[in-house]
């Protein structure tokens, strides 16, 4: 059934290890730990967004996979139809996210910022299944396969341990925005803006700080880190209809273990899904992603807040 | 300081009998009265017997189906709390009937009073969680117990038949002499039956003072320490009760079908039967039960049409609803009528 | 005159001359601060049976903190406190209201879409330990909804009993708060700002339905009117900073030149 298709959370297809089964235990544990850490960094430029507007104005946005579905089309389409290198798509990526996240957040999303989490639970799953719908109404329902440049999809060798080159730039350009998001936040005016307007908002208010601007603007530019991460996904785990909300799944548990707007706890338990979800593929792959939910619940049960919350 | 005449009319005594005595229990009396729309409404309900024959299976899938969204609608439109995972209860009692059949034991009502039971204990076991967590963390608890036993039905195929779903049931007649026909009137009348006995105790636990405590919850659960109230019992008793007839729903669907398909347990059905609530209007009464008449009726008379479509009308409607018509179908037509009634 | 500022008084006995009856609410050296700042420090209260404490301060002295340290609804660092002799430090917040121990919120916190009727029959449910009952109709409670009528009536709101709460004018809302609490039949009532954002003209409704409040309860209250205060307290505690800086009797405290100083102005005229 198409429509059970369109739908079925399927998983993330075993990682072909090309020498891994022959080679001896450690090289291999190795390669599991960098792939599973560049998995889990590539969920944080995903979610890393969605901890911070979740956190600043409490607003339940599970459309956030929507935006990282858009960067990915985006690169898609600039690739495909217009020859584009594939880092030149990287920045239209995040740019047209943001702009989609700009225009909803005027026209939809602010009527119901003090709306309940169920009210804006359903709003934002609507605007999924419209973009699902939307998504394979133009692109189809198949996986949409890019050709990446040649130096990019090779593998470096070091000795007994071999590393792909993507993941490698994974890592590299997720540091990195990691880097500039942590910077901007502690050393810039903005920044403390940002701050000030998580920690109380009223008193942000109160202080002059122009809020709504502030959050629309971490909106856009959270957004579009989900598009960003949507474009870099393509590679990794491939762009499909369904990435939406497949992979929310994965960035809601970044986000409620991690604690809203922490920077620090979406790093951590996005690193830590990564791996323990590559290990748990490898090793024990009949047992599915069950695991990794009831670890989520009880960590929730244990720390509602999550394990790096602020408050 | 200021002095100001005290109005005889203000006392801080009791006031003393009026002329007309008023009995203010009267004023509770008439909201909980039975409306005659009511029932025109539950006949209404017989009419595919007579009328629409060819339609009565998927009378008896909205019946079931109601019962569901009418059972959710307790925890989320009258309590005020977020559920993203319902179909857990709905799907593990379908389990259960369904395996109680499959395994020999094939009859009816003792098998849906098993179904129930089961549901209702899951329910209780996760009730103490759900009592203790709130915001984004109660959604993605629920949402994760969801998927947990999703996955779980799907890994234990030995069992559930996972992907397949649970074949091999055979239901026995009930009583003995109503066989579950292929043209579904034995299942349209056991699962009209079955949702109007559990409206029926359902309406009364909304009319009555914990139905009033689960009210005061929702509208502010900040004041109700403050009057002396324990919401995480009352939070455990309802989600409990909500449980039980989620999965009763559940083992009505499994017994009716005589097959268990993988998604009664999935995000899929729990976000649907939300769509169908909202859609209704959640916390009045019967908005379980329109929201799903309108949308299988819709899925139903649309299912030729290409499932992108569907889903983008769906979420389009979603939208739509949420930032139009908050209270759903039925609330804006109580606000409309509340505010025609009062003009003088 | 001496002004002690942190009263040590042993249960059972009086508080201030003329005020009989053993001391029902006390607190002892509350402590509570969040992070460097503190909004509780050595809080040692101790309120008599009937007393009529007015509990007053600057914006942002702890007023309300120290309510929400007595009612549980906030945990306090150390200190303890006691409800007719018996230490509730660690008692829910729901068992102290079963206790008598009530109060009313500064900002209306009330039930919008619940009648007035219906919110304060919910009210006498619970403490009639009827709201858990499932199986039987609301209206089959005459008592309960007549108690409520009555509560009602006498705070003149019986009128518009049928309407939802959001509907009630602003004046009507604030006696529903009290209304609320009244139904739970407290011992001890603490009155958060009463008269909040009620004009002049109607709050006079409000605090002749205080003062007619049987003598039996104890109450506290939080006000910023002055004329209200020394009509209605007995007794004054004045709080700057988390810190109580004095107490005493009106007359007292008015002459007092630091609270003059920090709350009074120098302007005042009795």
């Amino acid at each position: 059934m198409e429509r059970r298709a369109l739908f079925r959370r399927g998983r993330l297809s075993r990682p072909a290890y090309p020498n891994v089964n022959g080679l001896p235990v450690t090289p291999r544990i190795a390669s599991l730990l960098f792939d599973g850490f560049a998995y889990g960094m590539l969920l944080f430029v995903l979610s890393v967004g969605l901890s911070v507007t979740l956190g600043m104005m409490n607003f339940v946005n599970l459309a956030h996979g929507s935006f990282a579905m858009i960067g990915g089309y985006t690169t898609v389409t600039l690739m495909r139809s217009w020859d584009w290198p594939f880092f030149a798509t990287l920045p239209v990526a995040f740019l047209m996210a943001a702009a989609m996240a700009v225009v909803l957040e005027r026209i939809v999303y602010r009527r119901l910022y003090g709306a309940s989490d169920l009210d804006q639970a359903l709003l934002t799953i609507g605007i999924v299944f419209m973009s699902i719908a939307s998504a394979a109404y133009i692109f189809g329902t198949t996986q949409q396969p890019i050709e990446m440049p040649a130096y990019i999809r090779g593998r470096v060798e070091i000795g007994d341990f071999s590393f792909g080159v993507y993941r490698i730039f994974l890592v590299c350009a997720a540091l990195v925005i990691t880097a500039v998001l942590v910077l901007g936040l502690d050393y810039t005016r903005f920044g403390a803006r940002i701050r000030a307007a998580v920690d109380n908002q009223r008193m942000a208010r109160g202080l002059g700080i122009n809020v709504d601007w502030i959050f629309a603007v971490t909106f856009a530019i959270g957004s579009g880190l989900a598009g960003l991460g949507g474009a870099l996904a393509i590679e990794v785990v491939g762009l499909d209809p369904n990435f939406a909300l497949k992979y929310l799944v994965f960035m809601l548990i970044v986000v409620a273990v991690g604690g809203m707007a922490s920077i620090r706890g979406a790093f951590i338990t996005a690193a830590m899904l990564g791996i323990i979800d590559m290990f748990s593929k490898y090793y024990v792959p009949e047992v599915g992603a069950f695991v990794l939910y009831a670890v989520m619940v009880g960590l929730l049960v244990w720390r509602p807040a999550g394990l790096f919350a602020r408050r | 300081m200021s002095e100001t005449a005290i109005p005889s009319s203000i006392q801080a005594a009791p006031a003393s009998p009026a002329a007309t005595p008023v009995d203010p229990s009267s004023f509770l009396r008439d909201k909980v009265r039975w409306r005659w729309f009511e029932t025109v409404f539950w006949l209404a309900t017989l009419l595919p017997f007579f009328v629409a024959e060819t339609y009565l299976i998927l009378a008896s899938q909205i019946a079931i189906t109601a019962l569901f969204a009418v059972s959710l609608d307790l925890i989320v439109g009258y309590s005020g709390l977020v559920s993203l995972g319902h179909a857990v209860f709905f799907g593990f009692g379908a389990y259960i009937a369904g395996l109680l059949s499959k395994y020999g034991w094939g009859e009816p009502l003792t098998g849906l009073l098993v179904a129930t039971a089961g549901a209702t204990v899951l329910g209780y076991l996760i009730s103490f969680i759900i009592a203790r967590i709130t915001h984004f963390a109660l959604i993605m608890v629920t949402l994760g117990l969801c998927l947990l036993m999703f996955e779980l039905a799907n890994k234990a195929h030995w069992l559930t038949g996972g992907d397949d779903g649970l074949q091999g049931m055979s239901m026995w007649p009930i009583f003995g002499i109503f066989d579950f026909d292929l043209y579904g009137y034995t299942a349209y009348a056991y699962s009209l039956i079955g949702l109007f006995l559990s409206f029926l105790v359902i309406r009364r636990i909304i009319n009555s003072p914990f139905g009033l405590s689960l009210r005061g919850m929702r509208e502010n659960v900040r004041r109700m320490p403050a009057i002396g109230a324990s919401i995480k019992r009352r939070i455990q008793v309802i989600y409990t009760i909500s449980a039980g007839f989620a999965g009763l729903a559940g083992g009505l669907l499994a017994q009716t079908t005589q097959f268990v398909a993988l998604d009664a347990l999935s995000f899929q059905r729990s976000a649907e039967t939300l769509v169908m609530l909202i859609l209704g209007g959640a916390g009045q009464l019967y908005g379980g039960i329109i929201g799903a008449m309108l949308f299988l009726v819709a899925r139903d008379q649309l299912a030729g049409m290409n499932p992108q479509f569907w889903y983008f009308w769906l979420g389009l409607l979603l939208v739509v609803v949420i930032v139009f018509l908050p209270n759903g179908i039925l609330g804006s037509l109580a606000k409309l009528t509340s505010r025609s009634r009062r003009k003088p | 005159m001496s002004i002690s500022s942190s009263p040590t008084l042993a249960s059972g006995t009086s508080a201030a001359p003329g005020v009989a009856g053993p001391i029902v609410l006390e607190t002892r050296d509350l402590q509570k601060k969040f992070g460097s700042l503190v909004v509780a420090k050595d809080i040692s209260i101790a309120v008599p049976q009937g007393g009529r404490y007015a509990l007053i301060g600057p914006n942002g002295a702890g007023k309300t903190t120290l309510i929400n340290l007595i009612t549980g609804m906030l945990k306090p660092d150390s200190g303890a406190i006691f409800l007719n002799g018996q230490d509730i430090t660690q008692m829910a917040p729901a068992t102290r209201v079963k206790r008598g121990l009530v109060r009313t919120f500064q900002i209306n916190t009330l039930f919008p879409t619940l009648t007035a009727l219906e919110a304060v029959t919910l009210a006498v449910c619970e403490r009639r330990g009827e709201a858990g009952v499932w199986w039987r109709s609301l209206p089959g409670y005459g008592e309960a909804i007549a108690e409520a009528y009555d509560i009602l009536s006498s705070l003149n709101l019986a009128a518009d009993c049928e309407r939802p709460t959001r509907e009630l004018a602003y004046g009507q809302q604030r006696l529903l708060e009290i209304a609320l609490a009244l139904a739970t039949k407290p011992s001890v009532l603490l009155l958060d700002e009463p008269a909040a954002g009620v004009p002049r003209s109607e709050s006079a409704e409000l605090f002749t339905a205080i003062a007619g409040l049987s003598k039996e309860i104890t109450i506290l209250f939080i006000e910023h009117d002055m004329n209200v205060v020394f009509r209605f307290a007995s007794r004054i505690i004045v709080m700057v900073n988390g810190s109580i800086l004095v107490e005493g009797a009106p007359a007292e405290i008015s002459a007092d030149p630091r609270v003059r100083e920090v709350y009074l102005g120098s302007g005042y005229h009795d």
